[in-house]
């Protein structure tokens, strides 16, 4: 792909690919969901400036969870997995140096957090959340336990599929995308009602990781690919540089 | 059939969920110690130049309820207009910001510096205002949208200028309380449902 600097305006949302805001089967997006069509206009340096976070923000132990919460240095219960992959823009450049954080249940399928009262046992040394920079090529990494899949008040008897939640910057404001990864093969998937808010299948598709052989490590862990795919912005011979960008 | 274009389909968003701030905000949700403070704290240092301002404000949802669960961010120039990395830009300012509405009262806080306008591609100016990005349980997708003031000059505004309806302009403008003081509600659906914004 070509080496031209990212100047113009961010490419549009498809909103199609993305799920839809109003969904009765996932009931809390029916008072959620604006009923308004979006005011769509092109970008702005407001959307096409954001956020850039450093590499001296990241500690050693940032992209473990099986040991940045280990309380007594026992590390985490559960699977062991790495979870890897690239971000790249729709231009199919790579994204370098963006902030991916993500965040989990415990391999009991409960989170820490005061809100989750599933009777699942929280794990003492398994907090659920990690951070880290993907490097020059866009590629990043997080070891992790497999999550386990929860129950969740919604129809009288739905349950998440294991899945990890993933926010990721870019380098526009207007980038900025928070998602989940789910596990390939995993029976629940067909039946949520969350991830059937995406109505394009082959955009969910995207969101299911497969197990990746190539990066498991023997004895030690199995592993899963997810790339991540943001919003690009226009390539153009004839755009001018921005005073003040 | 015609050739495959060389371009790529954006991966498609999911809610943030209820425990979004486990993994954005963990001090907040009771885990500290994991990192040594939360993320986007506060969009400035005790030395920006500017006035610093103080935004209240609640996530409201179609039934009228404030949603106790929602997170927010914010992204902003500094009093100049301009933006973090800029070479002239103030360096007491990052510009981004991240706060929850409080677990009890659903009430947010943005303390900050007033942003500057800013110039559009087309060489005019947009009026001073603070980007926002929506996420919570039931959002599908985070929602975006802007806080403008109504003691600046919002006339010339070409994103407000594209509102049709002009009652909904008033959904983007935060109205002044006092000295430094806003408050800016947002409305996710019915009667005054905010502006939300597709750029
Ligand atoms: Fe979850």
């Amino acid at each position: 792909m070509t080496d031209r600097p990212d100047l113009g305006p961010l490419i549009p949302r498809q909103r199609p690919m993305h799920p839809v805001p109003y969904d009765p089967e996932y009931k809390t997006s029916v008072p959620r969901s604006p009923k308004w069509p979006l005011l769509s206009m092109e970008s702005t340096p407001s959307e096409e400036t954001g956020p850039r976070f450093g590499h001296a923000l990241i500690g050693p132990l940032d992209n473990n969870l099986i040991l940045n919460f280990a309380k007594d240095g026992s590390p985490a219960i559960g699977e062991r997995i790495l979870m890897h992959g690239r971000v790249l823009d729709e231009n199919a450049r790579p994204v370098p140096h963006t902030l991916l954080e993500i965040w989990q249940a415990n391999a009991g399928g409960r989170y820490r957090h005061v809100k989750d009262n599933y009777l699942a046992p929280l794990d003492p040394n398994f907090g659920g959340c990690g951070r880290t920079l993907t490097d020059e090529n866009g590629c990043y990494q997080f070891l992790t336990i497999r999550p386990g899949a929860y129950p969740w008040p919604n129809r009288a008897n739905d349950w998440r599929p294991m899945h990890i939640h993933i926010s990721v910057f870019g380098h526009s404001f207007g980038q900025r995308l928070i998602t989940q990864m789910y596990f390939e093969g995993d029976p629940l998937i067909e039946r949520c009602p969350i991830a059937a808010t995406i109505k394009a299948r082959s955009q969910l598709d995207r969101l299911v990781a497969p197990l990746d052989m190539a990066r498991a490590r023997p004895l030690d862990h199995l592993a899963y690919k997810f790339d991540i795919v943001l919003r690009g912005r226009r390539q153009s011979m004839f755009e001018n540089k921005l005073e003040g960008m | 059939m015609v050739q495959p274009l060389d371009i790529l389909t954006e991966t498609p968003s999911q809610t943030a969920g209820p425990y979004v701030h486990i993994g954005c905000i963990p001090s907040f949700a009771g885990l500290p110690g994991v990192y040594p403070q939360d993320l986007g704290l506060s969009p400035i240092a005790k030395e920006a130049n500017g006035q610093i301002i103080t935004i209240t404000g609640a996530v409201i949802d179609g039934t009228g309820w404030a949603l106790r669960d929602a997170m927010i961010e914010s992204w902003q120039p500094d009093a100049a207009g301009r933006f973090a990395g800029h070479p002239e830009a103030d360096p007491a300012v990052s510009g981004f910001c991240r706060f929850a509405a409080d677990k009890d009262s659903g009430l947010f806080t943005l303390r900050t510096v007033k942003p500057g306008a800013v110039a559009h591609r087309d060489g005019g100016m947009q009026a001073p205002h603070i980007s926002l990005w929506i996420v919570a349980r039931g959002i599908n997708i985070g929602l975006s949208t802007r806080i403008y003031f109504e003691d600046e000059d919002n006339s010339n505004d070409p994103l407000l200028a594209r509102i049709e309806q002009r009652p909904r302009v008033e959904t983007l403008i935060a109205k002044r309380t006092g000295e430094g003081q806003y408050r800016f509600d947002i409305r996710l659906q019915g009667e005054g449902e905010t502006v939300f914004l597709d750029l």
